[in-house]
């Protein structure tokens, strides 16, 4: 079993083979780009590059914030440093190096987390990246991008190292249905409509737009006609598309793999509030730390799943004024 | 970039003590006791004909780089530049006003010739170690200076630096150790005694000297040493005192750390008066 493919989505690769894929591609012709790792570059997948252009790969051990300040360093030097580990001991373990060797003096640094969310499973929650975008979120001048798919994830690659400034990618650890094409149009800040709807609209990234795709499809069935947004930048966020989404369905549902405060549920209701109030519900894991368990299982027990998206869509939509 | 002789190096640091403490007084806070420790290694940096630089092109690729870890002694590394002709007078006097880019620590971002923020202590090496890395990887032959606080070494991403530094063999980065006995709450023997900084670096592989850091005769010649060895990183330990130059009126005090925080318009005109009769 797999979101989306009850849509009848076929299974792709997961997003950080995606973007290890996608760092080696970019490396073969931007010179500037080069990962500096705290050993964990076999999971994070920056290895691919690392064995590609092993002269433009710094391993500096199990020292996450060394790891950020030699990248703030290289990147001063006009490197393009990819720092990649481990969502929650890169934002978490060096969030001040992040502020203050990154974000602070705007280093062209491009932060990766992976095994985000608590689908990575069985290796528990001392393990789950579940607080990392809303770090992210906090610190100025950081672009956060949340990517869906492996396509979207090789695009979004892409456009992050072509961003000028430093950004925030999430990578996930279990492979996801696809969603785009190879090649896919990917803009920081610009939402994409995967279904068009009038009932609800549903706003998600990551690994919960496959969710909110079935949550869809299911609704479909009943009569109820639902919008699906890939939110896929939670900063800066197309407060656009969220508009339009209030004022064409008058109702939203915010669905991701991440705890409650400071992430996209956050954002999409600050903005709804700010520019065009609707009714909202979100999906997401609350304020709470998961445990070890087989990733299915985990998803169900923490309701983030295509069947919660369906439930809170019906009662948003009975929120309706 | 200049190359002054022993003689004008002494007087160069004296004129940049006094500028010390002329801004932090006029600014009505920072760290000028911080900052005096420091001033005779970051003058023979910057006058010693040792830091490569061009003041119309602060940002040329082969520049050597000075990066000030303990960025809250940040008056040094102002009023070298503002010798070296990055700066005026009257400019950095504004230090630590609104709407200044003299802030209370160094922004990058802000002003030519500054090569880190900093602030949040224990960074400075690891961008060191990146500026060094960048160095290697582009082929170029700069030199990357670092300066961290006795009190900073805390810090245990410094340690993480010191190691990387080691395993990467950067022969073109030097760090110095302000080993001025103080930090924040008093000697930094009571608050976290760390004992010798020489036999831990030594343990990490990297090249050591300690010295007099107030003694110029002795930074000059450690500099000069640290440049001759290329196939490792050097440190020097700069054994210094905080506040040097104008003891005799912070022990008027009775406060010999005398951290963060400038002296009164009367206790300036003293010690004005006490570094104008070394000059």
């Amino acid at each position: 079993m797999y979101y989306g493919e009850a849509s009848g989505l076929k299974l792709g690769a997961a997003p950080r083979d995606a973007f290890g894929d996608a760092l080696k591609e970019l490396g073969a012709s931007n010179k500037l780009l080069c990962t500096v790792d705290a050993d964990v570059g076999n999971s994070t997948r920056t290895e691919v590059f690392a064995k590609a252009y092993p002269d433009r790969a710094f391993n500096v051990g199990i020292a996450e914030s060394n790891m950020v300040s030699v990248a703030g360093g290289l990147a001063a030097c006009g490197k393009i440093p990819v720092v990649a580990s481990f969502a929650c001991f890169l934002m978490d373990n060096a969030f001040d190096q992040i502020r203050m060797s990154v974000a602070f003096p705007r280093a062209n640094v491009k932060l990766v987390g992976s095994h985000t969310g608590i689908s990575i499973g069985e290796d528990g929650p001392s393990q789950m990246g579940i607080e990392d975008v809303a770090l992210a979120c906090a610190l100025p001048g950081v672009a956060v991008v949340v990517p869906s798919d492996a396509p979207s994830t090789i695009a979004a690659t892409k456009a992050t190292v072509a961003h000028d400034g430093p950004t925030y990618m999430r990578v996930g650890r279990g492979k996801l249905a696809i969603l785009y094409p190879d090649g896919c149009d990917f803009q920081i800040g610009k939402a994409i409509q995967l279904r068009d709807g009038k009932d609800v609209t549903i706003i998600a990234n990551g690994l919960m737009v496959a969710a909110a795709v079935d949550a869809a499809t299911a609704l479909a069935k009943d009569g109820v006609n639902c919008r699906v947004l890939d939110m896929h930048t939670v900063k800066p966020l197309d407060h656009e598309a969220i508009a339009k989404a209030s004022r064409e369905t008058g109702a939203i549902v915010v669905a991701e793999e991440h705890l409650h405060h400071g992430a996209l549920g956050a954002a999409v209701c600050q903005s709804l509030c700010q520019h065009a109030p609707a009714p909202v519900e979100v999906v997401d894991l609350g304020d709470q730390f998961a445990e070890s368990g087989d990733p299915d299982g985990l998803l169900q027990k923490y309701g983030l799943t295509p069947e919660a998206i369906v439930a809170a869509a019906r009662r948003v939509i009975g929120r309706k004024a | 970039m200049a190359k002054l002789s022993l003689d004008q190096l002494k007087s160069k640091a004296n004129d940049i003590r006094k500028l010390i403490v002329r801004i932090t007084t006029a600014a009505g806070s920072g760290h000028p006791s911080s900052s005096l420790s420091a001033t005779d290694v970051v003058t023979a940096l910057y006058f010693g004909g040792f830091m490569k630089y061009d003041v119309k092109q602060p940002s040329d690729p082969s520049r050597d780089r000075f990066i000030l870890s303990k960025g809250h002694a940040c008056p040094v590394l102002y009023s070298a530049m503002e010798q070296a002709g990055y700066f005026t007078e009257e400019q950095i006097m504004s230090l630590r006003k609104l709407g200044s880019p003299w802030e209370g620590h160094p922004n990058m971002r802000k002003l030519p010739g500054i090569e880190a923020s900093t602030g949040s202590l224990g960074q400075g090496l690891s961008l060191g170690v990146g500026h060094a890395l960048a160095a290697k990887m582009d082929g170029l032959d700069y030199h990357t200076y670092v300066m961290m606080g006795d009190g900073e070494m805390g810090e245990g991403q410094i340690w993480e630096a010191i190691a990387s530094a080691d395993k990467y063999k950067l022969g073109n980065l030097t760090a110095i150790v302000d080993q001025n006995g103080f930090q924040q709450t008093g000697a930094t023997r009571d608050v976290l005694d760390l004992t010798e900084f020489q036999p831990k670096f030594e343990s990490f592989g990297w090249h050591v000297q300690t010295i007099n850091g107030n003694d110029m005769g002795e930074v000059v010649e450690a500099l000069t040493n640290a440049r001759k060895v290329t196939d490792r990183p050097t440190a020097i330990v700069s054994k210094t005192k905080k506040g040097y130059g104008i003891l005799p009126v912070l022990e008027t005090t009775g406060d010999l750390n005398y951290h963060g925080k400038p002296l009164s318009s009367d206790l300036a005109e003293k010690a004005l008066a006490l570094l104008d009769s070394n000059a």
